[in-house]
Parts: C-alpha cells; structure tokens; sequence
C-alpha cells in the first residue's frame, strides 16, 4: 500500500528538476564573485608589496606605489562617516520613535528609501552644485565626502530604523509605565539593544562609500596628486578614481598594477564587512532575550 | 455608590467617551473606584475594559489618533487637565502588562530603573540604599528568597510567574498609589496565576489595584469590588460577592452564567 504511484513519480521528476534549477542559480550567483577574487588574487597578488602598499606612484603612474590614494579614500570615507552617522541616526530615531505615526511620516520614509535609489552620478552633480560652488568649498575632500554623505544617508537612517524597530515594543511600555521619558527610554533601553544592527549597517556602508567613484570624482579626488591630504579643504587621490584612471586613461600602465590596485581596493571593502559581521556576532551574544 | 465618597475615590471618571479614530470605545463611563481595595474588570473582549486601564495612566495617546471627552480623576486630580506633567502621572499609576514584560537587564537593574529614572537631583545610589530598594521590592511581591542569589542574572531567565512579580515589584520603588494590571496571570500556568493573585492579594491596602481579568473565578477570588462592562458601557459596580451572587443586571447574570464570553 505505500509503494509509489505514477503520479508520486511525476512529482518526484518534478521536484528534481526544480531543486536542479535553483541549485544551478545559486552557484551562477557565487561564480563571478570568486572568479573576480581569484582573477585579482592571481594577477593583481604579485603586485602587492610594502613598496606598492606605502609609496607613490611614479613614472605617469605606471611604477611606485598607491600610498596617497590608500590615504586618500581613508580619508573620504571617515570625513563621509561623521558626517552621515550622527545625522542619519539622529532622523532614524526621530522617524521611529517620536513622529506621529501619521501620512507626513509614511511619505517621509517612502522619500528616504526612493532617495537610496538615485544613481551616484545624480549625487555628484548636486554635490558639485551644493558644495563645490554654492557652500564655496571648491574640489575638496570635504566636498566630496560630503556627496557620500548625502548618498549613504538613506541607507543608514533605513537600517537604523529597522533595527530601532526590531525592539520590542514591549520594553517601551515597560519604561513609560515607570514614568521614563522618551529619551530615557531610547537611552537606556532601545539603543543599547539595537545598537548591534545600527553598527551593521553603517559599517556596510562605509564599505559600498570606499568604492564609489562617479560622487567624488567631480567633487574633490584627482587623478594624480603625489602629495598626502593635509585638511579636508585639500584634493586628493582615491583608490576607486585611480583603479579608473591606471585602467582607462593612463597608457601602458603594467597590468600587476592596475590588479593590485583592486585587489587592494577589495580587500578593503572585504575586510570592513568582516569587521561588520564580527561586530554583530559579538554583540548579539551579548543581547540578553 | 453613594456620592460623599466621591472626594474619597482613587479613580473617579466622568462621562468618560473614548474613540480610536473614528470607533467609539468607551461610553459615558461613570466610575468610582475606592482607594486601597483591589478592583476587577470583567467583560468579553472588546468590551474596553483596557482601554479603560490604558487611559487612566495616558499610555493610550501613544497611538496618536484616540481621542478623549470627559474627566478621569486620580486622587481628586484631573490626569488629563493640561497643566499635568505626564511623568508624574505614570509615577503615581504604575501599570503591569498581559506578558511580562522584564527589561533585557539584570534583576537588580529592573528593579533599580525605576528609582534611577527618578533619582534626584542625579541619578546616583549608593550600593547600600540600591541593596535596600531592591530586597524591600523584592520581599513585597514574595519574591525575594526565590531570587537572592540570582539578582544579577538576566531577568529573562526566570519563569513566566517570576518575571511577572519582578515587574510588579519594579514598580514599587517609584512609589506608585495606584497600579494598573491588564490581565496580569494569563501568560501564566495555574500554578503561577495562584501565586500572582495571593501576591498581589497582600498588596492590598498599600496601593489601590484595578485588575482587567478574563477570569471570572479569578475575579471572584482575587477582588473587593467588581466591575461588569459591556461593548463600552460599564453596566454593573457592585461589590464582588454580590455581582457573582446577585448580579442586578441580566446582562451580568448571563455573563457570568457563560451564556455569552
């Protein structure tokens, strides 16, 4: 009584080909990702020295190192952090937590996630329009950070958001029945275990921010600038803008270089979601339900 | 009731109506509730029994589209008059929830928030006097022997009945006259609902209690006077045994009989 039919068969062939389908999807999602990283591991590794690391580039820039434009997307990037940190964080907690949950405040967050949808070209030219000339900080790095700040706004006031919200709303009834006020109640109780998922998504961003190049290249990088950024009024070099430059613009730039540079660019970006990824682990081992 | 106890009333309520947007929850609700007793609120659900709750100490206006008429007195003082700090009467109505609902700290910080929150002019306890907030809390809601050695523990860590009395007790500190409990043993097994009730029993006397309940023997047991509503409208306040024994309102009568719930 319990053997197979042929309709248990049709189902099973069925079945079968389906999880053949989407395994195979699966595995074309992963190809290109490690096909990249070993291309650049194979090609762009030999490159990769204390030399290439921590001099500049000489000779046009087909010899030397990548030292300025290490320093100079460090720099973007944490001008770009505090700036956006603070403020998409403080909205955040004001869209979640004080707003009346009203069709002003729906259409604000329909606003914001529509906002981490336009293209970083769009960005770069109001950043050269808003900072550059109108704020009068001329091509700066302040300029341009200030266009990655703008850009990754949306995506930190959204995780931010989402893990305010995260917190049960029961903790909240709890402090406002002892006659905590809001801020105490975000303070001592809803910061501190969100905190994890806030910290993930800046973290994350940060990593997408070293990697644009179309904000900052009208804004404040430059293709070649053998000098280290003194102030943020300065120019300066940036490892995406000059992965585009010994690529496209520069003749007979050595290949090693041009995969150094984006290997090393990657490894960046790689290693900052490790440390995102640590972050959340160990703080997650630390939340208490 | 007769109306020269009205000045004496914990919560006093006068043509009370409450909509959530544009539902009518409450209706001309008259109430008087006698200081130091414990009160129970019966009803099938829906009925607005914690709405009622929910407004005496204003966590209702979090929701931001109920709206509000008439009066709620506590102690004589209007809750909704527009000089009142908000703060003040959360202090004064403490309020316990469906599922226990401990801070993700320890034990003693649960306890400590309260009186943290509060501190004057700043925040700071010495260890000795939090020692003393945290044991007097803690023995009040019977709980204090279960817990002495676990106080630094995650509060989350202890059963359902535990973390129920701990987040009464945490109450305590706050100094709170009147406390607000929205059917505080229905997360609980019997055993645990026993428990909570012979707590909160000797807590009578010190704080007036309104009990929302879903329970009618636990009504039954566990109060001084009771209070019947239905679809809004409070239809009976009589002391409990006679409520039970004899309801003056048919509705009540087939309520209590189980021919409706």
């Amino acid at each position: 009584m319990f053997e197979a039919t042929e309709l248990n068969a049709q189902h099973a062939r069925t079945e079968k080909l389906y999880r053949i389908l989407f395994g195979l999807m699966a595995v074309l999602l992963i190809l290109p990702v490690i096909t990249i990283l070993t291309v650049l591991v194979v090609r762009g590794g030999p490159a990769i020295s204390f030399e290439f690391l921590f001099s500049e580039p000489i000779n046009g820039m087909t010899e030397g190192g990548i030292f300025p434009a290490l320093v100079g997307t460090i720099w973007l990037v944490s001008v770009a952090l505090v700036a956006s940190v603070p403020i998409g964080v403080a909205a955040a907690i004001y869209l979640s937590e004080y707003a009346p949950k009203n069709w002003l405040t729906r259409a604000i967050n329909l606003a914001i996630i529509n906002l981490a949808g336009v293209p970083s070209i769009v960005h770069a030219l109001f950043g050269v329009g808003a900072f550059v000339l109108f704020f009068n900080f001329g091509t700066s790095i302040l300029a341009a950070s200030l266009t990655l700040a703008i850009m990754t706004l949306p995506v930190v006031i959204v995780a931010t958001r989402e893990s305010l919200q995260a917190v049960p709303q029961a903790f909240r009834e709890a402090c406002w029945s002892m006659g905590a006020t809001r801020w105490q109640t975000i303070r001592h109780v809803v910061l501190p275990n969100s905190v994890s998922g806030i910290l993930t998504g800046v973290i994350l961003e940060v990593s997408r921010t070293a990697g644009e190049t179309a904000p900052i290249m009208f804004t404040g990088a430059t293709l070649f600038l053998p000098f280290l950024p003194e102030t943020v009024f300065d120019q300066t070099m940036a490892l995406s803008l000059h992965l585009f430059t010994v690529s496209t613009q520069v003749p007979n730039v050595p290949e090693e270089v041009q995969y150094g540079t984006a290997l090393v660019l990657i490894g960046l970006v790689l290693s900052m979601n490790a440390v995102s990824i640590g972050v959340r682990t160990y703080l997650r081992g630390k939340k208490k339900w | 009731m007769a109306s020269t106890e009205s000045s004496r009333a914990a919560i006093e309520t006068q043509k009370l109506n409450l909509w959530y947007g544009t539902f009518q929850a409450l209706f001309d609700v008259d109430l008087e509730i006698k200081p130091g007793i414990i009160t129970s609120m019966i009803g099938p659900s829906g009925c607005g029994k914690s709405t009622f709750l929910r407004s005496v100490n204003r966590i209702n206006e979090r929701l931001g589209y109920v709206r509000t008429t008439g009066s709620i007195r506590v102690h004589g003082r209007d809750v909704y008059a527009p000089e009142v700090e908000i703060i003040q009467v959360r202090k004064q109505v403490g309020m316990v929830f469906q599922r226990p609902n401990p801070l993700p700290l320890s034990v003693r910080d649960n306890i400590l928030f309260g009186a943290r929150l509060h501190g004057e002019p700043a925040p700071k306890l010495s260890s000795s006097q939090a020692d003393e907030i945290v044991e007097t809390a803690l023995q009040k809601v019977l709980l204090w022997d279960k817990v002495k050695d676990r106080l630094n523990q995650p509060a989350i860590g202890l059963s359902l009945e535990e973390q129920q009395k701990l987040c009464i007790a945490r109450l305590l500190p706050v100094k709170p006259q009147v406390l607000l409990m929205d059917e505080p043993c229905s997360a609980l097994d019997p055993a645990g609902t026993e428990a909570v009730e012979e707590m909160i029993w000797e807590l009578r006397g010190d704080y007036t209690i309104l009990i929302v309940t879903h329970n009618m023997a636990q009504a039954r047991r566990a109060s001084e006077e009771c209070i019947f509503m239905l679809l809004g409208k409070v239809i009976e306040h009589s002391p409990t045994d006679e409520l039970f024994v004899t309801p003056g309102d048919t509705r009540t009568a087939d309520y209590i009989e189980g021919r409706y719930g």
